[in-house]
């Protein structure tokens, strides 16, 4: 099979098993939530305050939601023994990281989609410049965050407290992106600023480290 | 400047700090080795 | 080799003596800020060491990812842990000098903050080593390495653009403009000394790690080669 039929096969088989128990995105929509309910007492959402600092707590909501969904994406192959039986597998490492990364960027962009509107209510927002550049902004940043995270679940998988270290190695290096993608959406929904150069500096980001990931992950994958 | 003096000495305390974890560390490696000697 | 690292420890401390004597003493007073400019002389040595050290680790770790050598596992983390501590001087001495000058501790400015991010990827890259129980820790901690510092670019980037938005505390003018000679010479001797420094404590840690490794290796080999004393035959 090739790389492409198994990342669909293995994609396929993760979505199955997340249609029938929601296990991730229910913890994940009511960790977001409470994120964002405990924010709102920090500050007093008047329309206009809360534009500039919205985009920050919307990436830190979803980022807290993001580790949620992260932190279980191996654990399945973990008690099956799966990863021996994909290691001494001829199919390509990749395929796995793929799958599991674009499984990932859908459980989260699941995610962001349900919980935009309750950000929009919860906040008074309305975005002052196009909406349709936040969709970009979200996929990129959303992309930047589940290809490293995914990676890093899976060099966090033998060590002592596994869902301590991921957000611990994740979260440093996450830092550029989670800069652009803040700086980003403030600047699409307060209109002040160009959002151009953190779009631009986001996608750099993401083809950079997704080729890391792909070129390193077979290395990862036989190391544990 | 008490600034200036404190940075410098910041400064010494921190790199002693570390030379002085990294003897205890050889003082440790060489009883283990010791020990695993004696066996 | 005991030869040489002799020579290297009296060759650092006499050029950390120098280089102390010349940035406290024998350089001129800068006109603005006055004495606590000096920080300068150990601010600005310790960044540039810490960064060559984070280099030398990333270099390192490509190798290690290459040939799967001990030798280059073992310098790879002496690299990062000395880097960890002169990239703590570099917060330090920050502050220090950022209060009397600014009257702030911390701004989060571009610099400043890129070396905090620089020093919370390596400090995460040593928890990774110490957590990991993985038998092939070393083979983990250098993809992290990899990582870590091709982020490094990113960080300095995001904050420059990210920081020049915002009104900023005015950097010093600049030491090096209308560079006064004696000032660049106590710079670069302070630069020589802590370079010749962080060559000292790397070697140290590397043959602590070294050490280390020959004895667990021993220990994995005494443990194979003695008959199990309760085995049936």
């Amino acid at each position: 099979m090739s790389l492409a039929e198994i990342t669909r096969v293995s994609l396929a088989k993760d979505l199955r098993l997340e249609w029938r128990s929601k296990d991730a995105i229910n913890s994940m929509l009511f960790f977001a939530l409470l994120v964002v309910v405990i924010f709102s007492f920090s500050f007093d959402p008047t329309a206009e305050e809360s534009r500039h600092i919205a985009g920050g707590l919307i990436w830190v909501a979803f980022l807290f939601a993001a580790v949620v969904a992260l932190n279980q994406t191996w654990a399945r192959e973990l008690r099956n023994q799966v990863l021996d039986a994909y290691r001494v597998s001829p199919a390509p490492a990749n395929a796995l990281f793929i799958s599991k990364a674009v499984g990932n960027f859908i459980f989260v962009a699941v995610l962001e989609t349900l919980m935009a509107p309750l950000f929009m209510v919860f906040y008074n927002l309305r975005s002052i410049g196009p909406a349709y550049e936040l969709v970009v902004v979200a996929i990129l940043a959303t992309w930047a965050l589940v290809a490293n995270g995914t990676f890093f679940a899976a060099m966090s998988i033998r060590t002592r407290s596994r869902e301590v270290m991921l957000p611990l190695i994740l979260f440093p290096i996450s830092i550029p992106a989670l800069l652009a993608m803040v700086s980003a959406t403030t600047a699409i929904l307060t209109g002040e600023g160009s959002a151009r150069f953190w779009v631009v500096l986001l996608a750099v980001y993401d083809v950079v480290f997704t080729t890391v990931c792909l070129l390193l992950f077979e290395t990862v994958l036989h190391a544990e | 400047m008490k600034f200036l003096y404190a940075a410098y000495a910041a400064t010494w305390l921190i790199h002693i700090t570390y030379l002085a974890l990294l003897s205890r560390r050889y003082r440790r490696l060489r009883d283990e080795m010791q020990e695993f000697h004696k066996k | 080799m005991r030869r040489l690292f002799v020579i290297l420890a009296l060759l650092t401390f006499g050029l950390l003596t120098f280089a102390l004597y010349e940035g406290v003493v024998a350089a001129p007073t800068e006109q603005t800020m006055g004495e606590v400019q000096r920080i300068f002389y150990y601010h600005v040595p310790s960044a540039v060491t810490a960064f060559t050290l984070f280099l030398i680790n990333f270099v390192v770790s490509i190798i290690y990812l290459a040939r799967r050598s001990p030798r280059a596992d073992a310098l790879a983390v002496s690299t990062a842990e000395v880097g960890v501590v002169f990239c703590t001087v570099v917060l330090v001495t920050g502050p220090l000098w950022a209060r009397p000058v600014w009257g702030i501790w911390w701004t989060w400015d571009a610099r400043l903050t890129s070396t905090l991010l620089l020093w919370l990827i390596y400090v995460s890259y040593l928890i990774l080593r110490r957590y990991s129980t993985s038998g092939q820790t070393p083979v983990i901690a250098a993809v992290l390495a990899v990582f870590g510092f091709l982020d490094v670019p990113f960080v300095y980037l995001a904050n420059r653009l990210f920081r020049t938005q915002h009104p900023q505390p005015v950097y010093f003018g600049g030491p090096g403009s209308g560079a006064d000679p004696r000032m660049t010479f106590a710079l670069l001797m302070n630069m020589a000394a802590f370079f010749a420094f962080a060559a000292l404590v790397v070697w140290l840690r590397f043959r602590l790690e070294r050490a280390r490794q020959d004895f667990e290796e021993t220990q994995a080999l005494e443990a194979l080669l003695l008959p199990d004393v309760r085995s049936p035959r």
